[in-house]
């Protein structure tokens, strides 16, 4: 064992005889090797967290025409430490009648299941949180703390536009949550586990996105409404609440919502790249060694994140009644289509050869996706002779 | 005693006291949320089984659709959110002596049990228990009536819901 081949592992090794060297307990020193691993993890994450900020900065001008940060550091680099420090010595200010306790732990949750998310993701083939068997539920659980943290942080900040932006957040979350699931049991489907790191290996020849383009798109959009990005950012639309349930936090506390927004979007980029975009696989570069393999996973999981950046920054505030008719009436029955013939394609190709099987997988999307198209055009153009037939028929009485 | 002991009466605490604030607050909401911090003491407990799915199930369904549920409801149709009246009933004599009865029993009948000092066999490597857990329950010869019939009661639930909300025009 080496450490280019096999980085953690060598370390823990190293920490643990260390460790039993100097008397410890067996068991205590596992304990010991495995919550440094949580404490390294999770610290990466939030140094990251910082270069993120700058990371959105910087698209969003490019994306409106500006310069973004550009004073502080080359290319404005240190503009996000110029924020933390406002940030930390701003005034902290709770409002009357809020609930102390309740207040206080909402952006800690907050954060906390962002951060969770990121024990499964199989960063190499040797560096990962856990192989847990049931990653793609451990995702939705992960998700619905998110859910409550933003429940708690509304209801107690005693403020009746942080409670009507929670309403709309988890009107939306609890209604997104469902083709998205739909959508992760395709690559679930297709690489016969829930596990991240079997689906992972399961993408080494193809791609998912390639076996299930419809699905891969099906879940970028229900990620984007999970993120409460726009379009889908009801919840903290300024022109008619505000901010929404975060209104009331100041200084460090708001921060940690905002790092968690961020550092949110980049995992969810993370996950379309892993579930879709073939996680740490590029064209066998991965076997260079694990830290070549992270920072091809890394990079993948920016795609994702610019992806949802720029969907972000171009599309406009969807109403809250097209945003559930939308969901209801067109991406969850898409998602439960694309869910079962999916299952069906795959357990009829799965014996024939793989040129037979991609082309078949792919060639069903292609069809599936010219009928929703079709289904979709019938249906505006019956919505427009309708809507014209009455303009008309006014016109007419005008005259 | 080992760590995994300690482990599991931390949790069992945990679970028991904040199974008593949720009856004893008055504010509904931190009762909610109380029942929380109780539901996910119950999943850790599955985890500690190296019951993975039923841990995970447990958050989803639980925390996430079930107790939101409670907030949403309590917020929708509570202008107060503190309860004022008595926490107690009248009963509240007989249903402490039934349940000190039900727990002097179980603990007078597991006295004699021999599982306490045994040690869960772990899983050999590569077993698939998701897999397992999965094939049992769309197996003929073992739960998939009741798995069916479950899905049927939940539709006709859904069913139900939808057309009591359903406006008739």
């Amino acid at each position: 064992m080496n450490f280019w081949f096999d980085p953690v592992n060598f370390i823990a090794h190293w920490l643990n005889s260390l460790l039993v060297g100097w008397g410890m307990a067996e068991w205590l020193a596992a304990l010991i090797i495995q919550l440094v691993g949580v404490v390294v993890l999770i610290s990466l994450m939030m140094v990251f967290d910082v270069f993120l900020v700058w990371v959105e900065r910087k698209v969003v001008a490019r994306f409106q025409d500006r310069l973004g940060p550009n004073r502080v550091g080359p290319f404005g680099i240190f503009q996000p430490f110029a924020d933390i420090i406002k940030l930390i010595i701003k005034e902290d200010i709770t409002p009357d009648g809020a609930d102390k306790v309740v207040y206080n732990l909402a952006p800690i949750l907050s954060l906390m299941s962002v951060l969770l998310l990121w024990a499964i993701v199989p960063l190499a083939p040797v560096i990962f949180g856990v192989d847990l068997n049931v990653g793609a539920l451990y995702i939705v659980a992960a998700g619905s703390i998110g859910t409550l943290s933003i429940i708690m942080a509304a209801w107690s900040s005693n403020n009746k536009y942080a409670l009507i932006g929670a309403f709309r957040q988890v009107a939306v979350l609890i209604s997104f949550e469902i083709p998205m699931i739909a959508t992760m049991l395709i690559p679930t489907i297709l690489a016969g586990s829930m596990g991240m790191n079997e689906i992972v290996r399961g993408q080494q020849t193809v791609w998912y996105v390639v076996l299930a383009p419809l699905a891969a798109l099906t879940f970028l959009i229900a990620a984007i409404a999970e993120l409460g990005r726009s379009p889908f950012d009801l919840n903290e639309a300024e022109s008619e609440i505000v901010a929404g349930f975060h209104i009331e936090y100041t200084g460090m506390k708001f921060g940690l919502f905002y790092a968690g927004e961020l550092l949110h979007a980049f995992t969810f980029g993370g996950f379309w790249a892993v579930l879709f975009l073939g996680g740490y696989h590029f064209f066998g570069l991965e076997n260079l060694g694990p830290l070549v393999a992270v920072v091809i996973l890394f990079a993948k999981a920016m795609f994702g994140y610019w992806v949802i950046m720029w969907i972000r920054y171009t599309v406009m505030r969807m109403r809250i009644d097209h945003m559930l008719a939308f969901n209801w009436k067109f991406l969850t029955p898409v998602a439960f289509v694309v869910l079962m013939l999916t299952a069906l394609m795959n357990t009829l190709l799965r014996n024939t050869s793989s040129v037979v099987y991609i082309a078949g997988m792919l060639l069903t999307n292609v069809l599936l996706c010219w009928i929703i198209v079709e289904i979709l055009r019938g249906f505006s153009r019956a919505e427009r002779e309708r809507t014209e037939g009455v303009a008309s028929a006014t016109v007419a009485a005008h005259h | 005693m080992t760590a995994m002991q300690i482990f599991f009466l931390i949790t069992g605490l945990v679970i028991l006291g904040s199974a008593l604030m949720v009856v004893t607050t008055r504010n509904l909401i931190h009762a909610a949320l109380w029942l929380i911090v109780t539901l996910f003491g119950v999943a850790v407990l599955y985890a500690i089984l190296n019951a993975s799915f039923l841990a995970v199930v447990q958050v989803v369904v639980y925390i996430g659709a079930i107790a939101i549920l409670f907030i949403f409801a309590v917020m929708l149709t509570r202008k107060e959110m503190r309860d004022r009246g008595p926490q107690l009933n009248k009963g509240w004599w007989l249903n402490a002596i039934i349940a000190l009865l039900t727990f002097g029993g179980l603990f007078w009948m597991l006295q004699s049990w021999n599982g306490f000092s045994k040690t869960a066999a772990d899983f050999p490597s590569g077993y698939d228990a998701v897999g397992q857990l999965g094939r049992a329950l769309i197996s003929p010869d073992a739960f998939v009536l009741p798995f069916e019939v479950a899905s049927v009661l939940l539709l006709a639930a859904l069913v139900g819901a939808v057309y009591i909300a359903f406006n008739r025009k």
